[in-house]
């Protein structure tokens, strides 16, 4: 097999405790070697100058909607796959509310089949009730089995007690993390956005924070009953996160995401009603927006997770409360990470890195990723965070253009992205 | 200004000077005397909610100025073959309409269409968000008994949340200086209400509310709305129904005004809705001459 060796980039593993100037040398699909530049010299087939470049473990996205099976036409395997490299996400973690739900070992073997054409990796997150109807348990083991890393009924929440301690036992037994989009969903019928001074002028009816807290605190309740694992989803409240906060003190297995717009923008950017804002968790207030940069500056916040949710022209450009909730991301978190937490808030590259690969990867135990350890999978992310740029949604890879972040002007960027040793995107 | 206002989406887009040149030709109108105004025009009323006196105001108005009319609705239409709203809109300007005048169960779907249309649209109710041609209207009806909307002030009672009326006046009323309070039970006015423009209160006192009023504006209070929430039928009536008495707090001068459609025993007693202080026909018969001005001045036509 080919070898590759990644020269003069400044290698940043948070989880080897490396950033220094590297050579990384990547052999048979995994880390051959990580050296002081110049002493791998030779041993390569190929070479890549990637001077003033990170070099950093593959990024990985703990939250996407890759739609297949069901809803190719807003998103595929190939095109969510393509969007996902030229973000520099290397793995993908893809969510079980396709068509059919995957609550099976068939859809989950599907979805991992290489006729999908995948072009990064992709990890499914089993449903963790049958039909995700909140009643039957899947057969957590099996699913693991098949390659699900995690078990969640993302946008359709447990809200049963008794279902819920008996998913986070079931899981804990077999160290999954249940992934939890927190909201309560009787108390947000009918609603297309956050409750506020906005959703009142407009005339829309809007979630209450409280929706989102009171569904965390619940399952932290049962975490620390059942010693199970949960992890919060696009966490976007300061009520959910203060949660969150007292459960890491009190050492609950505990963990939390959050997204690039929920920590960029805000309700009032609804504006006149663009649906391109429209997503849940719904853009909260500005203190809301403002603790999530806190969450993250803390430590509080483990990681950063697109929920990219490609929807087609006719699914969002329809009446406000009737559009699909959802946007893209996979394509600008990365730059969004870099040039508000990094380049604003000073938010230091190595924490970063810990936020998109070395935590994702340690949360959903993902073997041999989110770290250039000698031995770990070759997935590499090579990124630029100097280079100026303008996002163009008209240029995406993604096969649907739902992003309010089009014409962006970005700082940072993916400039290589590498999957089991091979080049899949070069920017 | 402008010689045209483009599209009239909601009350916050327009400025002062052009709410002033809508109020000043409104009350040139003369919907008795025929004019060729708008001779040759085509107006559409694209209905996708039941309404009497809008639609058939509307409808009055175009013809009034001499344009031609053509009423689309929900049920006898390709709208009830699952077409889309942009798709449908394309579809009325691709037959010829020179204007949409639109009312819609959804909040925003004026602006949406307006985003995708070359053709002005006229909101004449979008949801819960705004009517602005009532508002309007209703600042035309205040005029007529008050000389300015400046310091006046003006209680609007009832399902304030659901009412894209109470919206629209208050952004109105507020841009002009008026004191605005929003009076009702919690369900009804939430505490953000106030948030809505500067001059706005709320209150859940009617009777404290109505002390020194100008203008009191009832809302229709739907019976549904009121099931499973606090208030029963019985509290709404006893706590905000605007009776003969509880109009003995305002000032002696008020005016009651009331949008439609009334239901009466409901927010107003009989005596106040046909009382001398009532202005309900009024503002109807404004309406219309609001609706001209409105229609000629999205047409941009020469006066």
């Amino acid at each position: 097999m080919d070898s590759l060796l990644i020269q003069r980039g400044r290698v940043i593993d948070p989880a080897s405790g490396v950033d220094h100037e590297m050579d990384v040398l990547l052999r048979d699909g995994r880390v051959a070697a990580v050296a002081a530049p110049g002493t791998l010299r030779g041993q390569a087939t190929q070479t890549l100058n990637v001077r003033g470049a990170i070099v950093a473990p593959g990024l990985i996205d703990m939250h996407v909607h890759l739609r297949e099976p069901g809803h190719s036409h807003k998103e595929t395997k190939v095109t969510g796959t393509a969007a996902a490299a030229a973000g520099g996400f290397t793995s993908v973690c893809v969510m079980p509310n396709t068509v059919p739900v995957n609550d099976s070992v068939e859809i989950t073997r599907w979805m991992l089949s290489p006729e999908r054409g995948a072009l990064v990796n992709v990890f499914p997150i089993a449903a963790a009730t049958i039909g995700s109807a909140g009643e039957k348990l899947t057969s957590f083991a099996a699913l693991k089995k098949a390659g699900a890393v995690a078990v969640s009924d993302d946008g359709k929440p447990i809200l049963d007690d008794k279902v819920m301690r008996n998913v986070l036992r079931r899981a804990a037994r077999l160290n999954m993390t249940v992934v939890q989009h927190a909201e309560d969903t009787r108390a947000t019928v009918g609603c297309s956005m956050n409750y506020g001074p906005t959703s009142f002028r407009l005339g829309v009816h809007g979630m209450p924070n409280s929706a989102e807290s009171s569904v965390v605190e619940r399952d932290i309740a049962l975490a620390r009953e059942t010693k199970g694992r949960v992890h919060v989803a696009h966490l976007s409240t300061r009520e959910a996160l203060e949660a969150v906060r007292r459960a890491k003190k009190a050492k609950l297995r505990v963990t939390a995401e959050v997204t690039p717009h929920h920590f960029t923008l805000i309700d009032e950017n609804v504006g006149e009603f663009d649906t391109h804002y429209k997503m849940n968790p719904p853009l909260r207030s500005a203190a809301d927006r403002d603790a999530m940069i806190e969450g993250i500056l803390d430590g509080t916040i483990d990681a950063i997770a697109t929920d990219h949710a490609p929807h087609a022209f006719h699914e969002k450009q329809v009446e406000f409360e009737r559009a699909a909730f959802g946007i893209t991301g996979l394509e600008t978190a990365l730059p969004i990470a870099l040039t508000v937490l990094h380049h604003h808030f000073k938010l230091t590259l190595w924490r970063i890195v810990e936020l998109l690969a070395s935590n994702p990867a340690k949360i959903f135990g993902l073997a041999g990723r989110g770290t250039l350890a000698k031995g770990a999978h070759a997935d590499v992310t090579i990124f630029d965070p100097r280079k100026k740029w303008t996002f163009d949604a008209s240029q995406s890879f993604s096969k649907s253009r739902n992003t309010p972040f089009d014409g962006w002007n970005f700082t940072g960027r993916a400039v290589v992205t590498i999957v089991g040793g091979k080049v899949v995107y070069e920017g | 200004m402008k010689p045209s206002l483009g599209s009239l989406l909601s009350i916050d887009q327009l400025t002062t000077e052009q709410i002033e040149a809508i109020l000043a030709l409104a009350r040139r109108m003369d919907p008795n005397r025929p004019s060729r105004l708008l001779h040759g025009k085509r107006v559409v009323l694209l209905f996708y909610e039941a309404s009497t006196r809008t639609r058939a105001s509307f409808d009055f108005a175009a013809k009034a100025l001499g344009a031609m009319t053509t009423l689309v609705t929900t049920t006898s239409s390709s709208i009830e073959k699952g077409e889309s709203l942009i798709d449908t809109g394309w579809t009325i300007q691709a037959i010829g309409a020179d204007v949409i005048v639109m009312r819609h169960p959804n909040s925003g779907s004026a602006h949406l269409l307006a985003r995708y249309m070359s053709v002005p649209i006229v909101n004449a109710g979008d949801g819960m968000h705004q009517h602005p041609s009532q508002a309007l209207l209703d600042a035309l009806t205040i005029l007529n008994h008050k000389k300015e909307l400046r310091g006046l002030r003006v209680v609007i009672v009832g399902d304030v949340y659901h009412s894209r009326v109470a919206r629209s006046n208050a952004e109105l009323l507020s841009r002009f200086g008026a004191e605005v309070i929003f009076c009702g039970p919690r369900d009804f006015v939430p505490e953000v209400a106030a948030t809505l423009a500067p001059g706005v209160a709320v209150s859940h006192d009617l009777n404290a509310a109505l002390q020194g009023a100008d203008v009191v504006m009832a809302l229709r209070v739907q019976k549904e709305r009121l099931a499973g929430r606090h208030h029963s039928v019985e509290d709404y009536i006893a706590h905000y129904q605007v009776t003969p008495h509880r109009m003995m707090l305002a000032k002696p001068d008020a005016i009651l005004m009331h949008p439609g459609p009334v239901i009466r025993g409901m927010e107003l007693a009989s005596e106040v809705a046909d009382g001398p202080q009532s202005c309900i026909h009024e503002q109807v018969r404004n309406g219309v001459k609001t609706r001209m001005a409105i229609l000629a001045m999205v047409l941009g036509a020469k006066n």
